[in-house]
């Protein structure tokens, strides 16, 4: 009886169903996976790639004019000196943490579902993590002078200040995007070995064969490979905490009522994690369709995504009740009016679609019909990824409008070049994932390899339930499960 | 024949330095699953070869044990390098507050190390990831374009689906007409002899 994935994901009994459908052999993921790239561009990448691209050269024309005029074109003004350009910034650092989550924390906790879609979620990290830097670099004004931000003297004799939160985040970033971009490539060698052995072109092999070093598979490289990819692990967990951790003391090392609280690095880094998860969310529906990783990718893979934004969507939601208690029990005049401002003033419609994207929508993940039907998935990881930006906008334009001058008070309205800047940066984001999908293998097919039961040397040692055609022989004889141990 | 391969324990390098001179480079034997490779790798070990590698697609668990390697060096390097990178960072932070761009901020003292923490923290894992990854390079010789088993047309499989032993020939068990029978006597689908 042919069942439906979902059916399976329901089926305790039969034991745990393995986390690659229909039993491939080692060769089929090696083909699975890297014909895609060997065969010419399908129709769909290029309808992703042109209006990517299209949006890439909106960025360009949006950061030319932003460089030539200053930063006046932005909708921001006193007393919002911060608007969509820190917002955007917070928003993009934000989605990279789920690959890191996915790539590094997952593996020290020996979740192998991860394999399936870490390679993808990595490369989406680096991209975000590009498309988080451009926004500190352009928003200084004088962009010549950004070379300030860096420890050097410059020809004033003048230090940056060690001591700023402003001057972690630096530091915080790219080392989180050099970081990043290291274990993303350790990790990619052996698959660039993969695309090297079955290039068919001169082209195609010297450029792979470049990047993959020379990679032999040899069990004494193997070896010290793998002890480098779990201390990259160790190193990338808590170095992940610490950016969303010192992304947010930019704001909570200030005084400024709505930013001053001590609760926002763990609720950065959770709304970060939940943010990250939509958008790997997003992206693998698309891709699993368009390259037809449905066996890699399952059902079984969203339904766990789907549980953990379910946690961190509530945790985010647990956080933005903390800060209304905080606020109140704080006795402070401003901080309270900051947070009933928040939810009540000019901007109550901001904070409403947060509360209603960010914590209400995700509450659908108790159900597990939701967790595994692809077109809530879909829609629902679209509109966290709304809330998520929301936050940040609420956070940032909402305590700053009304500051403790009432004569100061504005109301924040974004121009035109502040929408190109967004759109821009979705662009430079997708026209990078375009080009990643395009020329290199999007899974880790030796990672994915070595979940399938014949990877490991004892086996076919094992219960024949460990596999999937084992519970269909199991049901074929009409036996039922097999009999728990000690059983009599 | 216990003692046997503890001594070629320890006489094992920690690096292959050198590529053997001669007319052969080595015996190769391809295997067709996992379990297949890793009891030959335990027979390979046992007869005292020292000079030998197995390849796979995918790191297959438990076989640097059916292969007698030690534990790699790699956590020492890169322990070594993190809190070189830390002291460093915390260095240049002292350094410029205290000596070359001293100024008051907030009424602190001019070594205000609580604040230097973050930066000491991130330049300290941006050094234990770099020495995990050049270290891992350098443990594995790599980069390493021309190797003589890229000459192999079996070998391109290596990335895909198929298992293999090598067997170099400067290895002193090294027999070339003794050694490929052995490997085929192991459960070998194939066995060639590369030359240097």
């Amino acid at each position: 009886m042919a069942q439906t994935e979902a059916e399976l994901l329901d089926n305790p009994v039969a034991g745990r169903p393995t986390l690659i459908l229909r039993s491939p052999d080692f060769h089929s993921i090696t083909e699975v996976v890297a014909g895609p790239v060997e065969r010419p561009a399908p129709l769909g990448w290029w309808l992703c790639f042109i209006p990517s691209l299209a949006l890439l050269g909106l960025l360009g024309v949006a950061v030319s004019w932003l460089f030539w005029e200053g930063i006046g074109i932005w909708g921001l003004n006193v007393p919002v000196g911060w608007a969509w350009d820190i917002t955007n910034f917070v928003f993009w650092v934000g989605i990279g943490h789920a690959g890191t989550l996915i790539s590094a924390i997952l593996f020290l906790f020996r979740q192998k579902w991860r394999t399936s879609i870490n390679r993808a979620a990595e490369a989406m990290t680096i991209f975000a993590v590009i498309c988080a830097m451009t926004f500190p670099g352009i928003h200084v004004g004088r962009v010549w002078v950004a070379y300030w931000m860096f420890p050097i003297p410059n020809q004033m004799d003048m230090w940056p200040n060690f001591r700023s939160p402003l001057l972690w985040d630096v530091f915080a970033v790219s080392v989180y995007g050099t970081v990043s971009a290291l274990f993303w490539y350790v990790g990619l060698i052996p698959d660039l070995a993969m695309m090297r052995d079955r290039a068919k072109t001169r082209t195609r092999k010297l450029v792979y064969g470049i990047f993959a070093l020379g990679w032999r598979g040899s069990v004494r490289q193997w070896h010290h490979y793998e002890t480098a990819y779990l201390l990259l692990a160790a190193l990338a967990t808590p170095l992940v905490l610490s950016v969303h951790s010192v992304v947010s003391m930019d704001f909570a090392v200030s005084v400024v009522p709505g930013w001053h609280t001590t609760v926002f690095p763990p609720y950065f880094v959770a709304g970060a994690i939940f943010s990250g998860f939509a958008m790997v969310l997003t992206l693998m529906v698309i891709c699993r369709k368009a390259f037809g990783l449905e066996q890699i990718i399952t059902l079984r893979h969203f339904d766990l995504m789907a549980k953990i934004m379910l946690v961190t969507g509530t945790m985010v939601g647990y956080a933005y009740a903390t800060e209304f208690f905080t606020a109140w029990y704080s006795g402070n005049p401003y901080e309270m009016f900051t947070f009933l401002n928040r939810a009540l003033g000019p901007y109550a419609w901001a904070y409403w679609t947060m509360v209603t994207c960010n914590v209400i929508s995700p509450q659908l993940f108790w159900f597990k019909r939701a967790r595994t039907s692809i077109p809530i998935l879909f829609a629902l990881s679209i509109v966290i990824n709304i809330g998520m930006w929301f936050e940040r906008f609420v956070i940032i334009v909402t305590s700053l409008h009304r500051d403790f001058l009432p004569s100061a008070w504005d109301y924040f309205t974004p121009t035109m070049w502040d929408v190109a800047c967004l759109l821009g940066s979705f662009g430079l984001f997708f026209t990078l994932f375009c080009l990643f999908v395009r020329f290199l293998p999007m899974v880790a097919t030796a990672e994915v390899k070595t979940v399938l039961p014949q990877a490991d040397p004892h086996w076919p040692a094992g219960p024949e339930r460990e596999t999937m055609d084992g519970r269909a022989a199991l049901r074929a004889r009409g036996a039922s499960a097999p009999a728990p141990e000690g059983a009599p | 024949m216990p003692f046997d391969s503890l001594r070629s324990l320890r006489a094992m390098p920690l690096l292959v330095n050198q590529l053997p001179t001669g007319p052969y480079y080595g015996a190769l034997a391809e295997f067709a699953t996992p379990a297949d490779l890793y009891h030959a790798c335990e027979r390979v070990r046992d007869a005292g070869f020292t000079r030998w590698d197995a390849h796979t697609p995918f790191p297959v668990h438990g076989l640097e044990g059916a292969m007698g390697l030690r534990r790699s060096p790699l956590p020492w390097i890169v322990l070594g390098l993190g809190l070189l990178g830390a002291a460093l960072g915390f260095l240049l932070q002292w350094w410029v507050h205290t000596a070359a761009y001293p100024l008051v901020i907030s009424g602190k003292p001019y070594n205000a190390w609580p604040a230097f923490i973050p930066i000491t923290f991130e330049v300290g894992v941006l050094f234990a990831a770099l020495g995990a990854v050049l270290g891992m390079l350098g443990l594995n010789r790599l980069p390493m374009h021309h190797h003589p088993l890229f000459r192999s047309r079996i070998f391109e499989r290596v990335t895909d689906d198929a298992f293999f032993i090598s067997i170099e020939s400067w290895d002193p068990r090294f027999d070339p007409s003794a050694t490929p029978k052995l490997l085929e006597s192991l459960g070998a689908r194939r066995v060639e002899l590369l030359e240097s």
